[in-house]
């Protein structure tokens, strides 16, 4: 019924393929600095996007700091912890999550685990990193303006965002942010290209589609989602410019502002809100599917099985990403939009709870009757499955139009977006660190240090942001630098709020051990050799470690079989490499 | 084996803090009671999903974690089984989203006979106006704005000549019947939420949005901004009071109209100009 | 948002027949041994180069689109007043179709080997190209001197936003046209030009079609359609 179109040990002459035309560095700089190489710009991606997600990690200290205690830290002022929740609301989102998990993992799995030399345009790869580092210098710039960073919420929402009720409405701050985001998407878009063309021309032989490991189905989907929707967000941030700078009135309508009539008049916030999430949901699914196509190959290689249902992981992506560009409005439910809107965007928002179901379903199953190594890796993907099914069905309370009427903009919003969308990619990005560290650097991270960070992040993280969602229910709204006497607020609350202080610290402390580690390993780590985790993927079977430009050696990797050959009943090992030909074990044909 | 312990744990824990916990949402003062209920299922659905998945998890830990020697079993995948996940799932989520479909069409279906209440909001002030005399709400128009007229009553309607209008003051309400806010923002985005209420909605300047509800018990309740105007957000509040119709009556007399507020600022204003003349 | 939603289902409509052919139903854990042949089965034989540029399109599509669902979510509130379409912009309009049309003789020329004329019909190309941009001025000057500024009305401020972004992308593939012609100026016709002035045409057709689209939303044939449109999505 299947067609198993060459059979078992067949020779087939290697490299018949041309040569992927390499760029040879020929100096210092060119090696290091401004590189073609896609290793050496994911290294870059990473550690700036790491960098600036410190920055965003102190200003969520910050403003902890005033929700927990407030008033007894003066210089937090209301304008002060507006910048701060916009600046880490916006960092997190984009300049570390996106940049992190398509500029850095994108750039160093996608040609080493598609087998090949390097990206297809290795220039506009290297031209798509420093337009990064511009916008994130840009956007940093915001701090040493007068008036400071924008304090517009993440949202940015029109009119206030321009007007001078808003720290640097009036100011440099929203100026910069928007040359900032614009920048960010020239930048991403050429990166973007590589990954896509290089997913579909750079392919090793035999790597067809369906034998692609999840990480790259992942990251290439998630990469033409942000291709697409990303542009959205460019129009946005083009008018808003527009209408700060040069007076139109794209989003302005006739306002009154402090007893004074603006000129502007007739535009419509709405249109900006649509914009902004027509962008800002796919970007939700952006940062998702790679943390899902990681976490499935982190599941398998350490439970030693192949991930369950494959297929249906493959269309599951596929169909996600589809559905993500429909569902924006429910950012929208009490936004002032045609109510009738509602009905429609409740139903499409629900209908991809199936397709993330399935996926939870799969990742469980794949450790059914596994061989659970408890790694690193292992237990930073076990506490994203605990953390992702806990964010995603508070996703359910939020997508079903009528619940969110009275749980949006509450804190139970923000405690719902940062446990699916904060929490559980960055876990994977740890597991995905701790995964991978040992191929870029040939060594492996401390594990003692590695158990300490992550329990203090998973049960902290969890004990931050779940007990926040009963906040919500009580009707704390979110983005209020000081609550103040609410009448329907018991004294628990605020106890509460500075137990969540506490937590948010000490989880932000064990970071710090985590960078620690990362430096201090670098020298004093284990020595991992090719393959410590027993890996069948291809990133695993480069000649050196770390790979060498070009990745390969003299020949192109063949690809003989999918990427989730573990514990395959009749082989020697409990895993067979991709690139291996080994005997065709005649596979028994399961479950259909 | 720490590992399964902890993910037990943070599950009947997750459990137990849900049931034990002093934070659940305020006392409801309306009849979107219909919203509480179709949360309750919605706790019941997910919640058991979420205790199914970790102790599954956890289990899974406890049973196949590594012993020398063992080897994980081989299972590409089971259509079956899929299948029958799926076809649940989609089950539960039916289960969430029909309630949830047939109460927002009553949240955006406003009954007839509704009395409408329009909240303005600028930076950062709650103001109200009710119809007067002819149970009619006057147009607005931004340009209007100016001395004696903050909300923008157009002043060449008829219909608004009589409306009463509470600048920054408390908003009364009778006890039961069912009342549509009009709601109007001068400046910024804002959100005229009461927790107790359940409902609420932006205010966009711009454009009149609106919602309703009937409240369902006297007292004093507090309005909140739900949407982010500026710093001087968090101190955006105001106070809504659910009255029988008597005492309703008696604050509904004490109001002042449009007309009343335009004649008193031109007398300020020529108070104003004799003295500056005189002097 | 309904351009935007059109041109996605057209990309989707893309996505979903190349993904037709990728046996993305096999089962992949069954098929052991070698699959395919070098640079077939897996791979289209098209360059990257060109694909990396259909890519780019689809997001230049995207912007587009999303301006045009902008334009059209504004167009008919009380407060717009229709930007009167300078007489130029006729004149632009069969420019840019003259310089579409001698990029694509540039490219059959190419592709016959003949250097001579291909880089007369570049060089033609390049001039209609940046007529067309000193047209675009001209006419923006035009309607500045009218009176229709900028900011004063939000018909304007789509026109000049638009045209402009629409003139910023025609200035990128100058820069294109202009590596592609100092190619094509030092030596031989190789592939890899040939390659290159296919990329320029495929480009300039592509900015082509952008600007008819455009053109007919300025002159108000698209004015049924948004009315269609808002009534949809009011």
């Amino acid at each position: 019924m299947v067609d198993i179109r060459s059979g078992a040990g067949e020779t087939i002459p290697l490299a018949e393929v041309e040569d992927v035309e390499l760029y040879h560095p020929k100096s210092w700089w060119t090696k290091y600095v401004f590189s073609q190489d896609a290793k050496i710009i994911a290294i870059q991606y990473s550690t700036t996007a790491i960098a600036i997600g410190m920055v965003a990690l102190v200003l969520s200290w910050l403003m902890r700091l005033q929700l927990g205690f407030p008033g007894y830290f003066d210089f937090i002022d209301a304008d002060h912890y507006y910048q701060f929740i916009t600046m880490h609301g916006m960092i997190m989102v984009i300049y570390l999550l996106t940049a992190l998990f398509l500029g850095g993992f994108g750039n160093y799995l996608i040609p080493l685990m598609v087998g090949a030399r390097d990206m297809v345009f290795p220039y506009a790869n290297m031209l798509s990193y420093w337009i990064y580092l511009l916008a994130v210098l840009v956007l940093v710039a915001g701090f040493f303006v007068p008036g400071g960073p924008t304090g517009a919420g993440w949202t940015l929402y029109p009119p206030q965002s321009i007007l001078s009720g808003t720290p640097g409405g009036k100011d440099w701050g929203i100026l910069l942010m928007l040359s900032s985001l614009i920048l960010f998407i020239i930048g991403f878009t050429m990166g973007g290209l590589n990954y896509v063309v290089t997913v579909l021309q750079g392919r090793a032989r035999g790597m067809t589609l369906m034998r692609m490991p999840l990480t790259i189905w992942g990251i290439f989907t998630a990469t033409i989602m942000a291709l697409l929707a990303f542009p959205a967000l460019f129009v946005a941030a083009v008018m808003m410019l527009f209408d700060r700078l040069l007076g139109t009135s794209f989003f302005m309508p006739a306002i009154v502002e402090m007893g004074e009539q603006l000129k502007q008049g007739g535009g419509s916030p709405i249109l900006f809100q649509h914009l902004f999430w027509f962008f800002g949901h796919p970007e939700v699914y952006i940062v998702a599917l790679p943390a899902f196509g990681i976490v499935s190959d982190l599941i398998s290689t350490h439970a030693r099985k192949n991930i369950f249902g494959y297929r249906m992981m493959v269309w599951a992506i596929v169909i996600i990403a589809a559905l993500s560009f429909i569902v924006w409005a429910h950012h929208m439910y009490v936004s002032g939009m045609n109510p009738q809107f509602g009905f429609f965007f409740a139903t499409t928002t629900l209908i991809i709870a199936v397709p993330t179901a399935i996926k939870v379903y799969n990742w469980v199953l794949t450790l059914w009757r596994g061989d659970i190594h408890l790694s690193l890796p292992m237990l930073f993907a076990l506490a994203f499955i605990v953390t992702f099914v806990n964010g995603g069905l508070t996703g359910l309370f939020l997508g079903n139009v009528v619940v969110d009427v009275p749980l949006s903009d509450t804190m139970f919003v923000v405690a719902h977006f940062h446990m699916v969308m904060g929490v559980a990619p960055i876990l994977v990005i740890f597991g995905a660190i701790y995964h991978w560290y040992p191929k870029v650097t040939g060594r492996m991270l401390n594990e003692a240090m590695g158990q300490i960070h992550f329990w203090v992040t998973f049960l902290g993280a969890y004990a931050i942001f779940f007990p926040m969602h009963y906040l919500g229910l009580l009707g704390i709204p979110r983005r209020y630098h000081d609550l103040g006497d609410a009448t329907f607020v018991p004294d628990s609350a605020h106890t509460l709020n500075a137990f969540i202080s506490v937590m948010a610290l000490t989880v932000g402390a064990a970071q710090l051990l985590f960078l620690f580690n990362l430096v201090w390993s670098i020298w004093k780590g284990r020595d991992a050799g090719g393959n410590p985790w027993r890996a069948t993927t291809l990133e695993w079977q480069t000649p050196q470690t770390p790979p060498a430009h070009g990745n390969w050696g003299k020949e192109l990797p063949v690809v003989y079989r999918w990427a989730y050959d573990y514990s395959v009943p009749g082989a020697a090992e409990d895993f067979i490499p991709q690139n291996h030909p080994g005997l065709g074990v005649p596979t028994r044909e399961t479950g259909s | 084996m720490a590992v399964v312990l902890i993910l037990v744990i943070l599950a009947v824990g997750s459990v137990v803090f849900h049931l034990f916990s002093p934070w659940w949402w305020t006392p409801i003062a309306s009849n979107w009671n219909y919203i509480d209920n179709t949360i309750i299922i919605t706790f019941w659905i997910t919640g058991f999903v979420f205790v199914a998945v970790v102790l599954f998890v956890a289990y899974c830990v406890f049973r196949f974690r590594h012993r020398p020697g063992n080897r994980a079993a081989y299972e590409p995948e089971n259509k079956k089984l899929e299948v029958w996940l799926a076809s649940v799932t989609s089950i539960g989520v039916a289960a969430m989203l029909t309630p949830g479909l047939f109460v927002w069409h009553q949240f955006v279906t406003v009954p007839p006979g509704t009395t409408e209440v329009e909240v303005v909001g600028q930076q950062w002030l709650w103001s109200f106006r009710l119809p007067g005399a002819n149970a009619k709400l006057g147009t607005s128009e931004i340009r209007a704005i100016g001395d004696g007229n903050a909300l923008g009553v157009n002043p060449n309607d008829p219909n608004g000549l009589d409306d009463l209008i509470i600048e920054g003051g408390e908003l009364h309400l009778p006890l039961g019947k069912p009342v549509k806010m009009l709601l109007r923002s001068v400046d910024v985005l804002h959100d005229f939420y009461v927790p107790e209420f359940r409902a609420k909605m932006d205010m966009v300047p711009g454009m009149v949005t609106y919602f309703w509800f009937t409240p369902t018990r006297t007292g004093t309740f507090e309005i909140l901004c739900a949407e982010l105007c500026g710093t001087g957000h968090p101190q955006m509040r105001g106070t809504v009071v659910v009255d029988e119709e008597a005492d309703y009556q008696a604050w509904l007399e004490q109001q002042q109209t449009f007309t009343q507020l335009l004649a008193a600022s031109e007398d300020q204003t020529k108070i104003a100009s004799s003295t500056s003349s005189s002097k | 948002m309904s351009v935007m939603l059109v041109f996605l289902a057209g990309i989707a409509a893309i996505i979903i027949w190349w993904m037709a052919q990728q046996r993305l139903t096999s089962r992949p854990w069954l098929e052991v041994g070698h699959v395919g042949q070098p640079g077939g089965g897996e791979q289209s034989q098209i360059p990257p180069a060109k694909i990396g540029l259909y890519v780019f399109l689809a997001v230049v599509g995207a912007l587009f689109s999303l301006f045009i669902s902008a334009y059209l979510m504004r167009v008919g509130t009380p407060d717009w007043w229709s930007t009167p379409l300078p007489r130029l912009l006729w004149l632009n309009t069969a420019t840019l179709i003259v310089s579409s049309a001698t990029m694509h003789w540039a490219k059959t020329e190419a592709q016959r080997g003949r250097g001579d004329t291909m880089r007369t019909a570049l060089l033609a190309a390049l001039a209609t190209a940046i007529l067309f941009l000193t047209g675009q001025i001209f006419a923006w000057r035009e309607l500045t001197e009218a009176g229709y500024v900028l900011a004063d009305n939000p018909a304007n401020s789509f026109f000049y936003v638009i045209t402009g972004m629409h003139g910023l992308h025609i200035v990128g593939g100058l820069v294109a046209l202009g590596r592609t012609m100092t190619k094509a100026w030092s030596g031989p016709i190789t592939n890899s030009l040939r390659l290159s002035v296919d990329l320029c045409a495929l480009y300039w057709h592509f900015m082509l079609a952008v600007w008819l689209i455009l053109f007919a939303l300025f002159a108000g044939w698209a004015n049924d359609f948004a009315d269609l449109c808002r009534q949809l999505l009011t």
